[in-house]
Parts: structure tokens; sequence; C-alpha cells
């Protein structure tokens, strides 16, 4: 057994159970930090897929930057009384149970045709995941998405300055 | 499998972490030195010659003393938040390039642990901002209005900053054209440091660093006449004594990378390559440590300019912390970006 085995194990039985842990906490800080786990343990995925600027770029963004604003929400809110959160709305679980039933079967299926034990790893995997790599993908070849979610992001920033100002002009 | 590549990052580890955690434990000492020797005192004196053992006097008496969890607390993450922050703050020596590769009888040795790792700027970063969960859960898990207060102002003040950290340190990316730290201490030996190059981007740097750490005076988070002791009011013991350690472990890896991405790193002398003027190879033991000397000197030097900018300087107030983040280091630092870019144009 190779030292990329273990490791995938490793990350992988972490990220399903930090998963698993993020919606069956009723604390939600304790969800929370569940999901903060599952980010690092997928970051270590990507590592063992050479991808290290994906996996940095994913700890810095979803557990450095997102999560951080998501908890700063939770403590500000002080969400407590999360006993009374529980389900009111019967029509929420059956829906919610049937997507699940839906994806579970999805992964038996994906599961049943898998390939058979081939290393399927690009040759230049290290090359392609490094910064440069992905650097000159993005401002050659992928140039114009690139741009276009840049626009879509300002403009979603420009909106939610607008939004968060409009009650200032209203209360004057 | 060969066992050895499992244990020499763990003895190099060992070394690296104990290492760093006596100097941490020693700039505590160094931090009330300095500030008796700023307000005309004598500081610490009793413990060991010019009080040189104060730092363990005071690790076992924190080791001693009884550790009190209040009532109220969330038990599991009131006990996780110091070991978050020390695990994070530990985390980023791993990516500091503390000394180069040294060649003795043909075998290559080196202290640091992921020397030529391709992202190592942007795991300092990630560490930096992940470093936050510490001081938020603690703030949060002591159920204590003064601790929530602290967390809180902690978590807004990071997120505002750590922005400005990062676009400062573009510069220096741009010009080096590398997120590798031994590529960036290599161009600085060639072409001078980066400090004549990005003088804004250090001063932005050197600030955001300041509000990183929490250092005075940016410490709102645990400002004492108002908050009591802020996030750590409710810890007690060795609990307490991560907590501290960890700011303290943090100061001293952000002076290690100021020093990296702006001091030249090994370089001892700017634009003079003294290495090979005495005559030695770059990768021979005493032109090795040389540089590891220059680099530990540089920390050194900056960390005491954060204690000395600590007892210098007021505390600002909330308003302040979030105007200067927000309205002035933000605009200077992507206009320092647009410069540099523009500079580079022209020299092409």
């Amino acid at each position: 057994m190779n030292l990329d085995v273990i490791l995938f194990a490793l990350f992988a039985i972490g990220a399903v159970a930090s998963a698993v842990f993020t919606i069956t906490r009723r604390n939600p800080v304790a969800a929370a930090m569940s999901l903060i786990g599952h980010f690092f343990m997928l970051a270590g995925l990507y590592l063992t897929l050479h991808a290290q600027f994906v996996a940095v770029v994913q700890v810095l963004v979803y557990a450095g930057a997102i999560m951080v604003l998501v908890v700063f929400v939770i403590m500000l809110l002080n969400l407590g009384n999360e006993q009374q959160l529980t389900e009111r709305i019967s029509m929420r679980t059956t829906i919610g149970t049937l997507v699940a039933a839906l994806f579970a079967m999805q992964v038996v299926t994906g599961l049943l045709a898998r390939p058979t034990g081939v290393n399927t790893q690009h040759a230049d995997a290290a090359m392609i995941g490094a910064t440069a790599g992905i650097g000159n993908a993005l401002f050659t070849t992928y140039i114009f998405p690139f741009e276009a979610v840049s626009i879509l992001l300002l403009a979603a920033l420009i909106g939610a300055v607008i939004l968060a100002k409009r009650h200032l002009h209203e209360g004057i | 499998m060969n066992l050895s590549i499992l244990i020499t990052p763990v003895i190099q580890a060992a070394i690296l972490v104990n290492v760093m955690l006596i100097g941490a434990a020693y700039m505590v000492l160094a931090e009330r030195k300095v500030a008796a020797w700023i307000q005309n005192r004598i500081g610490p004196n009793r413990v060991g010659p010019w009080g040189l053992f104060q730092s363990f006097a005071d690790v076992f008496k924190l080791y001693l003393k009884e550790d009190i969890v209040p009532a109220a607390a969330d038990k599991t993450f009131h006990s996780m938040a110091p070991v978050i922050s020390i695990a994070v703050a530990i985390t980023a020596y791993a990516i500091i390039p503390w000394m180069d590769n040294v060649n003795i009888g043909g075998t290559t040795y080196t202290l640091s642990m992921a020397p030529n790792m391709d992202v190592a700027l942007l795991v300092m970063l990630a560490m930096t901002s992940v470093g936050v969960y510490g001081i938020a859960l603690a703030g949060w898990s002591s159920n204590n209005k003064y601790s929530l207060m602290g967390g809180l102002r902690s978590t807004a003040q990071m997120i505002s900053y750590e922005l400005s950290m990062g676009l400062s340190a573009v510069g220096v990316l741009m010009i080096c054209g590398s997120l590798n730290l031994v590529d960036i201490i290599r161009y600085q030996t060639e072409h001078g440091w980066n400090v004549f190059y990005q003088p804004l981007a250090f001063v932005i740097f050197l600030v955001t660093a300041l509000a990183e750490t929490n250092r005075a005076p940016f410490d709102l988070p645990e400002a004492e006449p108002e908050l009591v002791g802020g996030y750590h009011t409710e810890y007690a013991s060795m609990k307490f004594g991560l907590l501290y350690l960890a700011e303290y472990a943090n100061i001293l890896a952000s002076s290690a990378i100021m020093a990296v991405l702006f001091l030249g790193g090994w370089d001892l002398i700017p634009f003079v390559d003294e290495i090979a003027l005495m005559g030695l190879a770059p990768d021979s033991l005493p032109a090795v440590l040389i540089g590891h000397a220059a680099l530990a000197g540089k920390a050194a030097l900056l960390v005491f300019v954060f204690i000395w900018i600590r007892w210098s300087l007021p505390r600002f107030r909330y308003d302040q912390l979030m105007n200067l983040g927000w309205k002035v280091l933000l605009p200077l630092s992507l206009a320092n970006i647009t410069i540099t870019g523009i500079v580079l144009l022209l020299m092409k």
C-alpha cells in the first residue's frame, strides 16, 4: 500500500465524516466548524492530485474568508434555541428525502460504472496544478470566461453596496 | 514503504517547533524588558542572570495553576480554541525558508520543512486567515459578553485587514514573478531588496501584520479598559498560556515573512554579493549559516519594532480602525499594484 492510497483514505474518510457532522449537528457553530473541517479535507484531497494552487485557494477562500463571515454572523446573531429549529414543515423533509434518494442512486450508478483501477492522472499533473500553469490557462485559453466571471462579481459587489446604502438614504 | 520519508520530517518539525516555541517564550521576556526600558523601569531581573529564566518560571506557573472552565461555557469549543490557535500558528512555520540547502560532504541538508513549495506565500495568507477561528471560538464558547465582543472585534478586524495584506504582497509577486519564497529570496539577492522597490507595500504589510496579530495599536480584541481581557477573559492555566503563546508565535511568523518578502531574507548586505566576495560557495556551511543569521536577525529586529510600536502608540478607536483598513490601506494597496504594473510594463 503506498502513501497516496493511505492519504486518500484518510482525507476521504475525514471529508465524509465532517460532511455528515455538518448536517447532523444542532448547534450552528459546531455545524460551521465541521464544514470548515470538510474544506480542509477537500484541500488535502486536491493535494493528493498535485493541485497545490487549488488546495491552498480552497483553504484561503472557503475556510479563511467565506466561513469566517458565516461564523461571524452566527456569533453576531447568537443563534441560540437551536432545539426549537425542529422540522416543522414536513414538506421540506419529503422533498429533501427525494432529492437525497436521487443523489444516492446517482452515486451508486457512478460507483458501479467506475473504471477499474487505472491511474488516469495526467503525466504533467504537477505542472498543470502549479500556479504558473493555472495562471497561463486563465489568461490565455479561458480569458473570456474569466473576465465574464469578474464582471459578474463586480456587478454583485455594486448591487450589495447599493442594497446596503438604500436604507441610509431613506433614513435621512 | 520507505520509513525515512516519514521520520525525517517528524524530526525536522520537532526541532523547528521547539526552537520556535522557546523563541516565542523569550519574546514575552523581550516584551517585558523593552517595555520596562521604554518606561524607564528595570523589568524582570530576579529569575536567573538579567531575568533570563523568567519565561520558564512563567510557563511553570501557568502549568501549576488550576484550569477553570466556566459552568455555562461550551466545553468542547472552549478547549478546542487554544489548540486551533497554536496549531495554525505553528503550521505557518513549515513554509518559512529558515535556511538554504547546505551541502556537507556531498549530502544536502535543510532546516525548512517545505522550502520549495510553489504556493508558499498563499499558505501563509491562508494560515493567517484561518487563525481567526481560534480567537472567535474562544470568545464565543466562553459565554461571556466581554469575550464575545473581543472575538467579534477580532473577526471583523482580521477580515478587513487580510485583504490589504494579500494585495500589498501582490506588488512583490509582480516584481519577483513567483509565489515561491526561496525564489523571492534569490531574486532579492541578485537585484536588491524589495523594500527599496516596494516601500509602500512594506508599510502596508507592516500595518496589516500588526492588525492581523492583534497587536497595539490594533489590540481592540483585548482592550483591557473596555473588555476586561477580551477573548481570553475566561481562560486560565495553560489554555491561557497557549492563546498567549499563539499570539507571539504569530508575531514571529509575520516578522520572518516580512524579512523574506521585503528585507532580502538570507541576504546580509543589499546590492552586494557578500558570499561571493568572501569566496564561499553558496551551499557551503558558513555561507548558509550567515544567511540564516541574517534572516533571524532581521526577524528579531522586526519583532523589536512590533514591541516598540506597542509601547509607543495609543490604541485606535473602532471606527478609526475600520476607516484606516477600508478607506486608506485598501485603496493604497490597489494603487500600488496599478503603479507597479505600469512601471513593469514601461521597463519591459
